[in-house]
């Protein structure tokens, strides 16, 4: 029973985190239709920009000045990259993410380097905040989950309570009629694009500690991002919310029980083979469920896609 | 003007200027190795003639149906492996199935896999189709690692394909036989794509690509359309695969990894989407680049992001597209005219271009080489990294490089415009 409270936090820090991710990824694809292939690189981008910043000025710093940079340089892409692209059509402009991606991780090792950054939880956040049943749970993860939790109770705000929200749920459904009532759209779309990788950027600082800050980290967690919010259903905050705490949940409890399908397939009834050798189905029999936790949520996702193409959440055609 | 619809003759099958490139093709294939017969170079033919097989299955999918894959790397994996362990079988229990048809069961693998995923993901194009795909082929990418039957785990399947019986007394232990099985097989390949492209459903893909609503409208399910063209382009990818695991023998994750499949889009794109032989272009010089820039710079991957980008917001139609621009100037007579204007505005462009190159690696080398390593080389010369001098010389040659190119500009602009209008025409 303590166990599963451990799982449960410990989900919970990976579900908010993707979450982060994919909700900046969410609202630019229902503003844009365009989905940021480069959105993990923006987030590996924060904690490599958070290193550098915490070598001279310290964490906390760090925190607040890389979101920013990253934004910015997300706004400069959206403004005179993505936006020559655009009339291309959409495939290019997939194309043109993708692009982007492979040379944002190229230019991380330009400077950076191929190894890990030696980038570290500060000092004052190196306690354990309580224990369950003797599982010290760090006060780090407390952190990253107040900090994320705080960011979407802010954007939420934002986006429902005042004006600028407004304008920009306007121009997620009508951008022409926003336009035609003198509203500056093109801005809108900039800096959506901006605070959503800022918002990416934000994950990757407080990520980088605890998942290490190297020039792979895009990939490890661009694709699970990409699938987090088709299971969710593209375009939808709260079915990206649900995706992304499922996920977490789900990847967490599938490493933490060690579940045998050897077990699974004698309880439906199929009689395991003597010699296991000559069976080509002797890898189904060992497999474990630590061994495929990491692609469950792509099983997940072609089943969703199969049963409900939609996504959980969606409700319009992609 | 004339009303084509009523002069529709009878085009016939095969002309002249139809099968002239082919020929033209197949005789360079045939001769190429006289003229490189060193081992490595046949080696870098056989490795472009399995690409160019790729990236034309690749461009079925996204020039032709307009579907972007993350992950037709799939199709030329699995092809791959299961050639592999029909090699072995061959071996194990002496079969009496030759090398050379091997490649056909890659395909019908390749297909076959195609078919399931197609069954989903051709439901929709564009975002979707290409979120499936991504998914796909982190499925089974990370499935290669588990099921170790099939995929051989970490270090792959590997077989020997001299085991089979002889064909016609030859028993591929050289380089130079399995050059021309595979270049056999790309023409055949190449020769049924460009068909499939002629055919009905081809000629649909293409529609359906442009405009599914009207597709429908006519009839036609957009999405059987895009199917038979994914099933197509599966199975040409899985004759892909044969070919490389008859050349190398060996079939690991890596090759139908996301890496993989990322390279062939990079390679397709960069060739050109819009035209049948964009995809081989890029094979080649992408192959090219490869093996002649990888030797020379640690950075080359850097240099080949900044280049497709760059191919992404300024030539969207790729190398071949560049290419097809200028024959309204040939057409009119009138490339002459461009000659002098491309020549004061790109020598000064690819000098900019090298002077950047050259400060980027003296960067790197400052940031990464060991310590106490001050000395590199770059264009032939030898000088210390950490002094000021070089990397001035660099800037300041780049900088020169582009302000010429920049003031040239405009009289390439007019010069193209003049290129491109017809005498006597509204000028």
């Amino acid at each position: 029973m303590e166990l599963i409270l451990v799982n449960l936090i410990d989900g919970l820090v990976t579900g908010l985190l993707l979450f982060m991710l994919s909700a900046g990824l969410t609202l630019i694809f229902s503003m844009m239709g365009v989905l940021n292939f480069a959105h993990a690189s923006f987030y590996m981008l924060g904690a490599y920009f958070a290193y550098q910043i915490s070598l001279f000025l310290g964490f906390w710093m760090g925190l607040l000045i890389a979101p920013v940079i990253v934004g910015l340089l997300g706004a400069l892409v959206e403004r005179y990259g993505l936006r020559r692209v655009h009339q291309y059509g959409h495939v290019p402009e997939l194309i043109f993410t993708f692009g982007l991606a492979l040379l944002i991780e190229e230019l991380v090792q330009f400077i950076w380097g191929k190894d890990q950054m030696p980038y570290t939880v500060p000092e004052i956040l190196q306690f354990s905040a309580f224990s369950i049943a003797g599982n010290a749970i760090p006060a780090y993860k407390v952190f990253m989950i107040f900090i994320s939790v705080g960011i979407f109770i802010g954007l939420l705000f934002v986006l429902t309570r005042t004006r600028v929200g407004m304008v920009i749920q306007a121009a997620l459904s009508y951008p022409r009629t926003v336009e035609a009532l003198g509203h500056n759209v093109p801005l809108v779309f900039m800096g959506v694009f901006g605070v959503g990788t800022a918002l990416a950027g934000v994950a990757g600082v407080i990520a980088g500690p605890v998942l290490s800050t190297f020039p792979g980290m895009a990939v490890v967690l661009g694709s699970i991002v990409f699938v987090t919010i088709v299971i969710g259903g593209l375009g939808s905050l709260s079915g990206a919310l649900v995706a992304s705490l499922l996920i977490g949940w789900i990847t967490t409890f599938a490493k933490a029980y060690t579940l045998r399908m050897e077990d699974f397939l004698s309880w439906i009834g199929f009689h395991k083979p003597v010699d296991m050798s000559e069976s080509l189905l002797r890898d189904v029999w060992t497999l474990t469920s630590p061994q495929v936790a990491d692609i469950l949520p792509y099983l997940l996702m072609v089943l969703i896609l199969v049963f409900r193409p939609y996504g959980l959440f969606g409700k319009r055609d992609a | 003007m004339t009303d084509t619809t009523l002069h529709s003759s009878q085009p016939r099958l095969i002309t002249l200027g139809g099968a002239l490139p082919w020929l033209i093709g197949s005789l360079f294939l045939l001769v190429m190795p006289q003229v490189f017969t060193s081992n490595s170079a046949i080696t870098i033919m056989n490795q472009m003639a399995i690409t160019i097989v790729f990236a034309l299955s690749y461009n079925m999918l996204l020039g032709q149906g307009g579907m972007l894959s993350f992950g037709h790397a799939v199709y030329m994996g699995m092809g791959g492996f299961m050639c592999v362990h029909f090699m072995n079988y061959i071996e194990d229990y002496s079969l009496p199935i030759p090398l050379p048809v091997l490649p056909i069961f890659g395909g019908l693998f390749g297909m076959g896999v195609a078919m399931i995923i197609g069954s989903f993901s051709t439901r929709k194009a564009g975002t979707i189709f290409a979120m499936i795909s991504l998914g796909v082929g982190e499925l089974i990418a990370a499935c290669s690692v588990i099921i170790v039957a099939f995929f051989g785990g970490e270090e792959g399947v590997s077989g020997d394909r001299t085991m089979g019986p002889p064909v016609f007394g030859i028993e591929f232990l050289h380089q130079i036989e399995v050059y021309y099985l595979t270049a056999f097989w790309l023409v055949l390949s190449a020769l049924l794509m460009y068909l499939f492209s002629r055919t009905p459903v081809g000629r649909m893909a293409n529609a359906v690509r442009d405009n599914p609503e009207r597709a429908e409208f006519l009839g036609y399910s957009s999405r059987w359309v895009r199917f038979f063209s994914f099933v197509a382009a599966g199975f040409f990818a899985g004759i892909a695969g044969g070919l490389f695991a008859i050349n190398y023998e060996i079939v690991t994750e890596e090759n139908l990894n996301l890496v993989q499949s990322g390279s062939i889009l990079l390679i397709t794109f960069l060739g050109g989407v819009g035209f049948f032989f964009g995809p081989i272009l890029g094979a080649i010089v992408f192959t090219l680049l490869q093996s002649v820039l990888s030797l020379q710079t640690e950075i080359w991957q850097l240099y080949l992001g900044l280049l497709f980008v760059a191919t992404v917001m300024f030539f969207p139609g790729g190398l071949a597209g560049v290419i097809m621009m200028h024959t309204l100037p040939f057409r009119l007579g009138k490339a002459r005219l461009l000659l002098r204007p491309y020549v004061k505005t790109l020598l000064p462009a690819l000098i900019g271009l090298l002077g950047t190159a050259g400060g980027m690696e003296i960067l790197y080398h400052l940031r990464h080489a060991a310590l106490g390593e001050n000395e590199m080389s770059l264009y032939w010369i030898s000088f210390d990294s950490h002094s000021v001098l070089p990397i001035a010389i660099c800037l300041l040659t780049a900088a020169g490089g582009f302000w010429l190119a920049k003031r040239n500009a405009p009289e390439l602009a007019d010069a193209w415009h003049e290129a491109n209008t017809p005498n006597g025409g509204v000028a």
